[in-house]
């Protein structure tokens, strides 16, 4: 079985929701769209206060080459475009639409029926992946039109479709894969189409057998496709992790997986393509996992961006009594929520419950160099090293050291036995090296 | 919403590994049992009362230390003070007065270790630096060793006689054949068990593998350390003797007599005091290998497995400076 070469951890799996089905959430009363959900330049509003809009019509418009469109994902009034707190608490401009009725565009086929071979080349389905505002679904949120746009020069030779969710906790994609499959398969299709490559691989982890042996049987009938089953290894879902793992290439330090002939897409990102590309459909719902140590009931939910968090807590059963921590995504790499009225964006892939016993931080000793972040780190950095220099506020040298490789992927954190916070200094490292690579080019 | 606690807000990860220096402290006390239990075999009472006399001494400058001088919370029961009151006490013989271990453990503790600030900050080993320190201070008590089974009821009136390192230098000195000499200091086998005069811990190269063993296998240390001074030493010394049977130690002995194994497997694989990378390791301990056999060939005392790994200590910081580990993406590999 292959896997990436250095480094890794293995947190316990805890994926107690990969047994439960996806479920359509109920309709929110309200929901609230942030107008930066993507990675790059936010959105640019195109309704007005009052306005009626239909689910899956535009409502915010891409304002640059790394941006993406917006749709609306319900039908009714546009009540505010105000500033209000996203899941990193701060207030950011969003359109906020009173919900009225489920009435769709009338372009989307909303039939269930599988349509294989869309009639389409390479430059149409791309023109139609960025109107149809698809992002990455594997949390990243990159703009994929603009991930399957080989620049001049390049030459993209294999895709490889991201069905890793090395995550601990989450199973949306593992449930996508087992109920989308076909579809999963048609989009992948689409995306080698875009990318004009004639090879593509799913990657998925040796955890989800079930996954694995449904994709290789649809996989018979499409000879381009195959499944290639990886040992379980925390990052695994990086994306220079999974490249290593499968093709063997390396993407260099600061470069980008083309630079190897290799485009990384997400089963949901596949599953997401092949709705724009055959039903007509833009990406306005998502599967989100429920998930928790002391939830009685975890669920898979299909689920329009913009609803708050909060009802997806309370269709699950409620907050348990011991929560004291709620996870925007999966514990290793997701994002602490300081409100939970806070919207579903087209990143959430989770919601994690903590118990308070797991919610804090541990007690923080001395390094005792015993060298486990060096081992664990899969960009081959020396995390208590890029720790001192931080305390030091030595930027540079942090530079030298090669920060920016780090991926926060959190395993050296996640593996000190003095509990020291090592991601906390890299990453306030990198923010402080881009300022200085910023301030040199001006 | 039914919860009443307030939500904790902080960056990923959320989730920790159950590793902990506690774990990692007393799995290495766990792996000292079989040398200890060895040494309460041959040197008995004494090996028991230095043990516990260094312990407690080691513990108790830890606490006063931090408790008056640093004026910090206790540090006591994450068991590194512990491991370095036992191995200073495996470093020293069995019949070292009271009042020496105590001045020993007052300079690891006090001066190697918390002077810089306590755990994780001291560049030299602070056992290391502790034996040392006897040893320039106290040169005669530090070198009568109690002979092995005999003196198992004794504690400072305990017989004493030479190591088998020791017997070679001295005989070498004086002008005796090697031959001869050979036949003064207990049989391979003997050795291997531990049945010969010694620093108490140091005795059972058996004892002592069992423990590293122990030791990789949870993952405390990796063979890099241990292994490389051990080859380093099998090397220098199969030279030697391959050019001079006559005049040099067999590669064996030098691997079954005095400190060699207790330092390859327990002192110089101190994470605090060894570099981080498995390069860098195998450096350390092949200079660690090479010191130790130009002393013990070359130099005037017997033993320099202590010296060797302080020296090393000192060079852990140039190591880590130059050595780096493979970084992810450096050369382009079939691309």
């Amino acid at each position: 079985m292959k896997t990436f070469p250095k480094g890794g951890v293995h947190p316990p799996e805890n994926k107690k929701a990969s047994g439960s089905a996806i479920e359509v959430l109920p309709l929110p009363k309200s929901v609230r769209i942030h107008l930066s959900q993507h990675l790059g330049a936010p959105a640019e509003p195109i309704v007005a206060k009052g306005d009626m809009v239909k689910a899956g019509q535009l409502i915010a418009k891409s304002t640059g080459f790394i941006s993406a469109n917006i749709h609306s994902p319900v039908s009714g009034i546009v009540q505010k475009i105000e500033p209000a707190p996203d899941s990193s608490g701060y207030k950011r401009p969003a359109i906020f639409i009173d919900v009225q009725g489920d009435e769709w565009m009338e372009t989307i086929d909303r039939s269930p029926n599988l349509i294989k071979f869309p009639d389409l080349n390479s430059e149409e389905i791309i023109t139609r992946i960025g109107r149809m505002g698809i992002v990455g679904l594997g949390g990243a949120t990159f703009p994929s039109h603009v991930k399957i746009t080989v620049p001049k020069g390049k030459k993209a030779e294999i895709l490889i479709i991201n069905g890793v969710e090395c995550e601990p906790y989450l199973t949306s994609d593992h449930r996508l894969m087992l109920e989308k499959g076909e579809e999963i398969l048609v989009g992948t299709q689409l995306l080698m189409k875009a990318l004009r490559v004639n090879k593509a691989v799913i990657g998925i982890e040796s955890n989800k057998p079930d996954a694995i042996s449904h994709l290789s049987t649809l996989c018979a009938r499409y000879p381009d496709i195959r499944v290639e089953t990886l040992q379980v290894k925390y990052p695994q879902g990086g994306e220079k992790q999974l490249i290593k793992a499968i093709t063997g290439r390396e993407v260099p330090s600061g470069r980008l997986p083309i630079d190897v002939g290799a485009v990384v897409h997400n089963v949901g990102t596949a599953f997401a393509v092949y709705e724009a590309i055959t039903k007509n459909k833009p990406l306005f719902e998502r599967i989100v996992t429920v998930t928790g140590k002391s939830m009685e009931r975890t669920a898979n939910y299909l689920v329009r961006i913009g609803t708050p968090v909060t009802e997806l807590i309370e269709a699950t059963g409620g907050m348990p009594e011991d929560t004291g921590k709620v996870i925007n995504g999966g514990p290793m790499m997701g994002q602490a929520l300081p409100l939970l009225d806070v919207p579903v964006t087209k990143g959430t892939s989770g919601i994690v419950l903590m118990p308070v016993t797991e919610s804090n931080r541990r007690t923080t000793m001395n390094c005792i160099r015993c060298s486990r972040c060096n081992s664990v780190c899969a960009m081959g950095l020396e995390p208590y090293f890029l720790m001192s220099l931080g305390e030091a506020k030595r930027w540079d040298d942090m530079e030298q050291a090669r920060v920016m490789d780090c991926m926060e992927c959190g395993s050296c954190s996640y593996t000190c036995p003095s509990g020291r916070p090592l991601l906390d200094y890299i990453r306030l490292g990198k923010n402080s090296v881009n300022r200085l690579i910023r301030s040199r080019s001006k | 919403m039914s919860a009443t606690n307030l939500l904790t807000i902080s960056y990923s990860p959320h989730q920790f590994g159950s590793e902990s220096v506690q774990k990692i402290m007393y799995r290495v006390l766990i792996a000292m049992v079989p040398a200890f239990a060895v040494s309460l075999i041959f040197f008995g009472l004494g090996a028991l009362a230095v043990t516990s006399i260094a312990v407690v001494s080691c513990m108790s400058f830890e606490y006063l230390i931090n408790r008056f001088m640093f004026k910090a919370g206790s540090t006591l029961w994450n068991g590194s003070a512990a491991v370095t009151g036992v191995l200073l006490a495996f470093n020293v013989p069995s019949n070292l007065p009271v009042w020496m271990i105590i001045i020993g453990s007052l300079v690891a503790i006090g001066i190697a270790k918390m002077s810089f600030g306590g755990l994780g900050k001291n560049p030299f080993n602070p056992a290391l630096v502790g034996r040392v320190f006897l040893l320039i201070s106290f040169p005669v008590q530090m070198t009568s060793w109690p002979k092995a089974i005999e003196s198992r009821f004794a504690y400072l009136d305990a017989a004493t006689g030479a190591t088998p390192l020791a017997i070679l230098k001295e005989g070498i000195k004086n002008g005796q054949p090697l031959s001869d000499l050979m036949k003064e200091v207990p049989g391979y086998a003997q050795m291997f068990l531990g049945n010969m005069g010694g620093s108490l811990g140091e005795i059972s190269a058996l004892a002592l593998i069992i423990g590293g063993l122990y030791l990789i296998l949870k993952k405390v240390i990796t063979w890099h350390i241990p292994g490389s001074i051990l080859a380093t030493v099998v090397m220098f010394t199969g030279i030697l003797w391959m050019i001079d049977p006559g005049k040099y130690a067999d590669p064996l002995f030098h691997l079954l007599a005095g400190g060699i194994m207790l330092g390859a497997i327990f002192m110089a694989t101190d994470m605090v005091t060894s570099p981080m990378t498995p390069v860098g390791q195998i450096i350390f301990g092949a200079g660690i290998g090479l010191i130790t056999c130009l002393i013990r060939i070359f130099g005037s005392y017997p033993e320099g497995v202590s010296f060797a790994i302080l020296i090393m200590n000192a060079f852990v910081p140039l190591i880590d400076k130059y050595v780096k580990p493979k970084r992810f993406g450096e050369e382009l590999k079939n691309g």
